[in-house]
């Protein structure tokens, strides 16, 4: 195929390799994977470039491609394309020669006092920092970083300990925050007796007792909601809870005369404590809120820790590995799915109620769809089925957007989400902070042993 | 292909004391009939062997008496102790299990991500009381039954002979390993009876020999029934009292194993018509 | 009863709906059929399809509204045009969210999880290339009442939408029925692994089902667009409506999809006369989750590879 009847050597001139011996060596894949890289550039230029609007709509796509800009883009696909090939190249050598390191980090990090450790560094500064950070910075850790991370928690426990999809997970935390704005108010409408809802309770409730009873009726609700459905298959389940989030939330915005409407409920009291020796009103001041949610995100955290390494925790892994092997083995499987949705729901509850109280209002715009899915981002980011994964990524995914809010418009960064999802599952579906079993499960899952999660229809059995 | 015409087996009758009794159970599924009036009893402390061509239904019959797959007709019934009969129709594989009869499967289903004594663990948990609650927060009865998990476990695989494979992950086992251990876990859930499906099959001559005394030490120290499927003859002469088989859904005999090696209906079910080729070396004798 | 002193005209609104629904219903059902996967992306390429025809029209259609032949013109190129956008994203969009997956075997959560990352990316690159507003497409024709049934008045946006849509499902019925492709599809659909020991090109079968349905949902979005408006998150509603459309048929079941589409359609015209319309949504949720939770195998059963 040679232009030359003769062609000159190939010695590699001066730097001792020639482009032409170089891409002579490519084969079909490195061609389809410049490809995909050059095409994931252009999104990317896409992605940062200008934006367009109504009136003139070819305005972000001539902006971000049909400019100078675009060569860096170009350059950048081609470098991570040169990553890329080289490690598919000598992935085994490079991993060979990263074998002692892996070794010793894995022993590091599988130690129980390193992880102690961690932890305890970790609380360390989430209770000494905070105060010296600025306002704004204190606001995102309080109504943002602390809620989500409890909420991501909370559903690490249905999609990466049980392996079911909930999409409609922020429907429990709506129900949580009326909750608690509904025990707040007073049955009657003396002065200064405020209710945040239409609607008054029997009897005025303790704002302290108020967190329980809605973790309660959240945990009632996903029994409720769980009963029926957690039998449908791993994608039809996605779809009902979707379903169901919606409903709650089109319900609650239609139902004006019980929940407001979309005005939403008003005066919903802070927190507090009231028993004769132990008092203390919680304000709207950021710093004591925070240091509640951190007490209870320590709690949850160990519970569900210790949740984990239980049996239940065991059994979830049976269910998610194996859903046939797990009933032939004496699980009710049935029953712990329901305990896992109970568990998340509950915990989405919490949030909800101290997100009300916090704020000290709820309206059906915070339950939109986007919030179910935005804690899905972060727990999956972080490490499906693993705690420390879910506060990880919960707390970089909230503070990256924050911290880059001048470059970054606010409804744009979930276009960034979207694509990090998607690029997560092709080439890290076990998170940045995996749990090691996880991580096993799914490497075992593509080898073709075992399910990863409970999905899928269970194979060589006929369906009852 | 239909079977030829049989005279009804009796696999039942002279069963004074049957751990599990099917009765005319039948299976379909749409055009094909599985299971067609297979009716037979497992004396309790007997090891049954249940053999036949591919195909025959002996998986099926498993599933069926697991609560699997669920019969058009007949009736399963077992007895955990003798005088107590609990029909299975329509309950749910754990329950089942729950109730005393464990399995284990053809295509062997451990769960890979999970050590061996984890794996074992799940099927000693199975009957243990602790709840969520208990786990949070780590309570008294909770600590107690972990280690009597952790204790039992361990027993076990030392029964199995992989008490040195604690540890590893049960996708790194061997394959007879795995068969072994498949086995400790069907064990941990305290069955009075045990189905072994094809627990041989794939296994080397050394492993049929350690499979050989484990089914028998399952029978005589453990005191378990034990129903088998297998292809292997010379195991299932060697451990089975018993042996039943099935060729296209129906029982074809039951007996002694050397009776049934020599009946000719199960001859031609192996070898087929005069002028087909020689079976898969699964005939008996 | 509330609905029944305009039963007929609720009927035909709802018919309209319910060929937009079935039309986009159908791309769910394609992809089901062939990888068991709820495309969650699907309603992306119908807002792309949208899109696609309202660049197409702006850029023809003067400021006079056209009639007559040319009217029917622009309406084929906004159709065709929407159609091949579609078909294009849901190209793409299957070499990039789930073919990679495929490749390494990944656990089905991981394509679920995908196809949702897929979609928040498109929705939101859509509503910062086209701004975040409502865009309404130049008229093609002027629409008014052409004739009337029982007493209901019939409009020319039924008529083109019942027209276009009822010529993309014939043709789509022949394709699945009588084309070597659409063997190739209900083969896979039915046993992926025996269809690729017959000589069946898997990888090829999934990529054209999947332009397909983008086929279909593009040229939906362009008629959805026509009629209301195009906007970045035009696909969302209709998305999941169709999607329950597909499950209360029989996912998996071509004519299946049709049938819960036009049924869907007119259910929630006629119930929406009930109640207000903001309980609208209420009704296609609800529809969704009792199908779902009573009779998940829909009205037709679930065979894509069994009855076309």
């Amino acid at each position: 195929m040679s232009v030359y009847e003769n062609p000159p050597a190939d010695d590699g001139g001066p730097t001792g390799f020639s482009v032409r011996q170089v891409v002579g060596s490519l084969g079909e894949s490195d061609w389809r994977r410049l490809g995909g890289c050059m095409f994931a550039a252009l999104v990317f230029a896409l992605m940062t470039g200008t934006s367009g609007n109504a009136q003139h709509l070819t305005a972000g796509v001539t902006g971000s491609l049909f400019k100078p800009r675009v060569v860096v883009f170009i350059v950048l696909g081609l470098a991570l394309w040169a990553l890329m090939t080289t490690w598919t190249r000598y992935r085994d050598d490079i991993r060979a020669g990263l074998e002692p390191f892996r070794k010793t980090k894995a022993e590091i990090t599988g130690n129980q006092w390193v992880q102690l450790g961690v932890f305890a560094a970790v609380l360390l500064i989430a209770i000494l920092v905070p105060p010296l950070l600025s306002v704004f910075w204190q606001q995102v850790l309080v109504s943002q970083i602390g809620i989500f991370v409890l909420l991501a928690i909370g559903l690490n426990v249905v999609v990466g300990f049980a392996g079911l999809l909930d999409l409609g997970y922020i429907a429990f935390y709506a129900i949580g925050a009326y909750t608690a704005a509904y025990w707040t108010g007073y049955p009657d409408s003396k002065p200064g007796h405020i209710s945040p809802l239409p609607v008054h309770p029997p009897f005025h409730l303790n704002p302290f007792f108020v967190f329980p009873l809605a973790v309660v009726v959240c945990l009632i609700a996903g029994l409720l909601l769980g009963a029926p459905t957690l039998r449908l298959r791993g994608d039809y389940l996605a779809i009902v809870t979707l379903g169901f989030g919606e409903i709650v939330r089109i319900v609650i915005n239609n139902s004006e005369s019980v929940t407001n409407g979309p005005r939403g409920a008003f005066g919903i009291p802070h927190f507090s404590v009231n028993f004769g020796f132990l008092k203390y009103k919680w304000t709207l001041d950021l710093m004591p809120y925070w240091y509640l949610l951190l007490a209870m995100i320590v709690i949850v955290f160990i519970l569900f820790r210790q949740l984990e390494n239980s049996r239940v925790g065991r059994a979830w892994t049976a269910i998610r590995e194996d859903e046939v092997a797990a009933a032939a083995t004496g699980i009710p499987t049935l029953k712990y799915k329901l305990m896992a949705f109970a568990i998340g729901a509950s915990t989405s509850g919490l949030a909800g109620v101290v997100f009300a109280s916090q704020i000290g209002f709820v309206a059906p715009d915070n339950f939109v769809l986007i919030n179910s899915l935005l804690v899905l981002v972060y727990v999956i980011f972080g490490g499906m089925g693993s705690l420390p994964g879910a506060v990880a990524g919960a707390s970089f995914l909230i503070w990256l957007p924050n911290e880059l809010r001048d470059y970054v418009a606010p409804q744009d960064r979930f276009i960034y989400f979207g694509a990090l999802l998607v690029v997560m599952m092709i080439f890290r579906p076990q998170g940045v902070f995996p749990s090691r079993r996880r991580a096993r499960e799914i490497g075992l899952a593509e080898a073709g042993a075992g399910g990863a999660d409970a999905m899928g229809a269970p194979d060589g059995v006929m369906p009852r | 292909m239909t079977a030829p015409p049989v005279e009804q087996v009796d696999a039942v009758s002279g069963i004074e004391d049957p751990v599990v009794h099917v009765a005319n159970l039948t299976l379909r599924f749409g055009g094909v009939t599985s299971l067609a009036d297979v009716s037979l009893a497992v004396a309790r402390g007997e090891i049954l062997a249940v053999i036949g061509p591919n195909g025959a239904g002996k998986t099926s019959l498993f599933n069926c008496l697991t609560g699997v797959y669920v019969g058009e007709k007949g009736t399963i019934s077992f007895l955990p102790r003798p005088g107590v009969s609990v029909p299975l129709a329509g309950r749910k594989p754990h329950r089942i299990t729950q109730l005393g009869i464990a399995r284990t499967f053809q295509n062997i289903r451990l769960f890979n991500a999970l050590t061996a004594i984890e794996n074992v663990k799940i099927g000693v948990e199975s009957r243990q009381a602790t709840g969520p609650i208990g786990a949070m927060l780590r309570l008294p009865r909770t600590r107690r039954e972990e280690r009597a998990s952790d204790a039992r476990a361990a027993e076990l695989l030392e029964f199995v002979g992989l008490r040195a494979q604690a540890n590893r992950l049960a996708s790194a086992l061997s394959y007879g390993e795995q068969r072994r251990l498949e086995i400790a876990r069907a064990l941990a859930t305290q069955p009075a009876l045990l189905l072994l499906d094809e627990p041989a099959a794939g296994t080397n001559p050394a492993e049929k020999v350690d499979l050989e005394r484990l089914i028998r030490r399952i029978n005589v120290e453990m005191g378990l029934s034990v129903l088998l499927i297998e292809h292997d003859m010379r195991l299932v002469m060697s451990v089975a009292a018993r042996v039943a088989v099935l060729n296209f859904g129906r029982l074809i005999a039951a007996g002694a194993p050397a009776e049934v090696q020599r009946n000719p209906a199960v001859i031609e079910a192996y070898l087929g018509a005069a002028d087909d080729e020689g079976g898969s070396g699964a005939a008996p004798g | 009863m509330c609905f029944t002193h305009s039963f007929w005209q609720l009927t035909i609104s709802g018919l309209s709906d319910g060929f937009l629904y079935a039309l986009i219903a159908l791309g769910y059902t394609l992809v089901y059929g062939v990888l068991q996967l709820i495309n969650f992306a699907h309603s992306e390429v119908f807002m792309s399809g949208g899109f696609g025809g309202l660049f197409a029209v702006q850029a023809l259609v003067g400021s006079k509204t056209p009639h007559g032949v040319a009217s029917v013109m622009y309406v084929l190129l906004g159709v065709v045009v929407g159609a091949i956008v579609g078909g294009a994203v849901a190209f793409v969009l299957e070499r990039v969210a789930y073919r990679p997956l495929r490749r390494r075997n990944a656990p089905k959560l991981a394509f679920l999880i995908s196809a949702i990352g897929a979609s928040l990316f498109l929705v939101n690159i859509a509503g910062k290339e086209f701004g975040r507003l409502a865009i309404p497409m130049p008229n093609l024709y002027t629409n008014g009442n052409v004739f009337s049934v029982f007493g209901a008045e019939v409009q020319t946006n039924f008529v083109v939408i019942a027209i276009a849509a009822a010529l993309m499902l014939i043709f789509l019925d022949r394709l699945v029925a009588k084309t070597r492709l659409g063997q190739g599809i209900r083969a896979v659909a039915q046993d992926a692994d025996t269809a690729s020991l017959m000589g069946v090109n898997i990888d090829r079968v999934i990529s054209q089902t999947f332009v397909i349905g983008g086929l279909l949902g593009g040229a939906a979005g362009f008629l959805f667009g026509m009629v209301f408006n195009v906007q970045y998150n035009m696909g969302f509603t209709p998305g999941v409506k169709a999607f329950t459309a597909a499950v209360l048929g029989g996912i998996g079941n071509i004519r299946g999809a049709v049938l819960g589409g036009l049924l869907l359609g007119v259910v929630e015209n006629l119930g929406v006369s009930c109640v207000q319309s903001a309980w609208r949504d209420v009704i296609a949720f609800g529809i969704l989750v009792l199908v779902l939770l009573f009779r998940p195998t829909g009205l037709l059963g679930e065979r894509l590879g069994r009855s076309a």
